[in-house]
């Protein structure tokens, strides 16, 4: 079983989710190990999303278990699964309107300690919150965009202050939905260095993607859904060359 | 300072809060214009304890706020399965269900109303506007503004960055039921009488008005929206029957011209360089 695995940071133990008559995800298990890159991918339709927003509390499970950090979280809101330490970013962004990028990287932080302190003004009671906010908008090389409207900023950008937003939560496992959806070749190749950096820094990255190269470049391990079920595992080379895979993925976008 | 001028700013004062009470709720993007309810709350139960129990009005102002404040809580939390419009009408129906229970709650006087009421300065008014104002204004500055702010812009997205919406949205009712129950305070020992009329539907409009039309995106929005909402009809006596027809013309051009209201963030940071650099 999976969740015998001890190094693992996020169990998934054969976990469903049915939409009226429609099952949207059966009995999926996986793990995740710590200071690994790993990818879920599938045509779509698959479940991806739906498997994020079941990790993330956004849906409940109907059945099976997820265990995030040795903790069993399947019930749990999505407020209290994301302070244990998971943040997530969006497939269409979901930047918050009035604020600017600077405000982003303050929102996800929670004051710690005294439930007061988070009544206090910012200036008096936010200094290591800065000090975080400042590291992470220097990371991702958004200080000219400090003081602006987040959502003004060009779609490359905003995808950057996305994931600067999760990461300012201090995550230790990060899940990026699709995150290089609407990018070009450069700034694709720009995103996986910083996920590689990340990486290298401990922290633990599960994603779903779409795109095949950037995936088999990056992942350390690839979990492949197709209509809801968990039709393969393995290494991206292992992946890459499975008959079933390439039947139900690889193959049917070859057809079309 | 005549007695006229006195009465204009006991009003603006009175509905500077009522303004407030309003603004916080909508700083979560939900609209509540049931707040003349929680405003009957505070200036009937204040009215109960200074008059019948004898306690001193500061004290009874306080528990109003108390009271006020667990009963918001207990009506966002239903109000929590709704949006938009169909908030703002369940609102509507609390207010108008506070005020048939005034109506027929003969203890209190009923439709006849409740005096006995000892009359209140203007100062004190003012000192309870002016506190709650700067309040207001250091929370805007705090991290919980900055969850509100979040809620506001995206609820979902906000849930799913991990912010507690239910006790920010909640919360915010209840902290707006607790100023909206200090304005019926200051009111009732301001009038010395009180009666249901006073808190119908009109009252929860005037507060959602003074802060639509003051700026609804800063604390002093509501103050400049409240003074203008008592003054305006005052300074338009020139066009004597004509002054509401002219009033409610003034008001589309605002909305027209500033949907944010008057009052902004930027016009706010302009207005302070400016007096920075004299």
């Amino acid at each position: 079983m999976t969740a015998a695995s001890p190094n693992a940071l996020l169990c998934l133990d054969a976990v469903g989710k049915r939409f009226g008559g429609v099952r949207a995800l059966s009995d999926i298990s996986m793990a995740v190990e710590r200071n690994r890159i790993v990818g879920v991918i599938g045509p779509n339709g698959a479940g991806k999303t739906t498997l994020f927003n079941l990790i993330t509390g956004a849906y409940r499970a109907d059945s099976g278990a997820i265990v995030f950090d040795n903790r069993l979280i399947t019930d749990w809101p999505p407020h209290r699964i994301i302070r244990a330490g998971l943040a997530r970013t969006f497939q269409n962004i979901r930047l918050f309107a009035g604020m600017t990028v600077w405000e982003h990287l303050l929102v996800t932080q929670h004051p710690k300690g005294n439930v007061l302190r988070s009544l206090l003004p910012l200036r008096a009671s936010g200094l290591d919150v800065a000090a975080h906010a400042e590291r992470v908008l220097k990371f991702f090389g958004l200080e000219q965009y400090r003081d602006v409207l987040a959502r003004t900023l060009p779609y490359g950008i905003q995808r950057k202050v996305d994931m600067a937003r999760a990461l300012a939560s201090g995550p230790k496992l990060l899940l990026l939905d699709e995150p290089v959806a609407g990018m070009n070749h450069d700034e694709a190749e720009e995103l996986r260095r910083l996920l590689l950096r990340l990486n290298e820094e401990g922290l633990t990255i599960l994603l779903i993607e779409h795109d095949m190269a950037f995936v088999m470049n990056l992942c350390h391990e690839l979990y492949v859904l197709d209509f809801g079920v968990r039709i393969a595992a393995g290494e991206p080379a292992a992946i890459r060359s499975d008959p079933v895979v390439l039947d139900a993925y690889l193959g049917s976008e070859a057809a079309c | 300072m005549s007695t006229y001028y006195a009465g204009l700013l006991a009003d603006i004062g009175i509905l500077t809060l009522g303004a407030l009470s309003v603004y916080v709720i909508l700083a979560t993007n939900q609209l509540s214009l049931g707040n003349a309810g929680f405003m009957a709350i505070g200036s009937y139960l204040s009215s109960f304890l200074t008059v019948e129990q004898h306690w001193p009005l500061t004290a009874a102002v306080v528990a109003v706020a108390l009271s006020a404040s667990v009963i918001g809580v207990v009506v966002g939390f239903p109000a929590l399965r709704l949006k938009g419009i169909y908030l703002a009408i369940a609102t509507l129906g609390f207010g108008e269900m506070v005020r048939s229970f005034f109506l027929v709650f003969a203890p209190m006087g009923g439709s006849g109303g409740y005096h006995g009421m000892a009359h209140v300065a203007l100062g004190y008014i003012w000192i309870w506007t002016a506190g709650i104002l700067l309040v207001i204004l250091l929370l805007e500055r705090s991290h919980l503004w900055l969850q509100m702010r979040a809620v506001h812009d995206d609820e979902t997205a906000a849930g799913l960055v991990g912010l507690n919406t239910t006790l920010i949205k909640v919360g915010a009712f209840g902290l707006g039921a607790a100023i909206a129950a200090i304005a019926g305070a200051l009111f009732a020992h301001h009038h010395v009488y009180i009666e249901p009329g006073n808190f119908g539907f009109e009252r929860s409009i005037d507060f959602v008005l003074a802060v639509i039309l003051g700026g609804s995106t800063v604390g002093v929005g509501p103050l400049a929206g409240a003074a203008l909402l008592v003054l305006l009809p005052e300074w338009l006596r020139f066009v004597a029957d004509w002054r509401l027809a002219a009033f409610g013309a003034l008001l589309i051009i605002v909305l027209l011209t500033r949907r944010q209201g008057i009052l902004d963030r930027p016009l706010l940071a302009r207005l302070s360089f400016r007096s920075a650099a004299t």
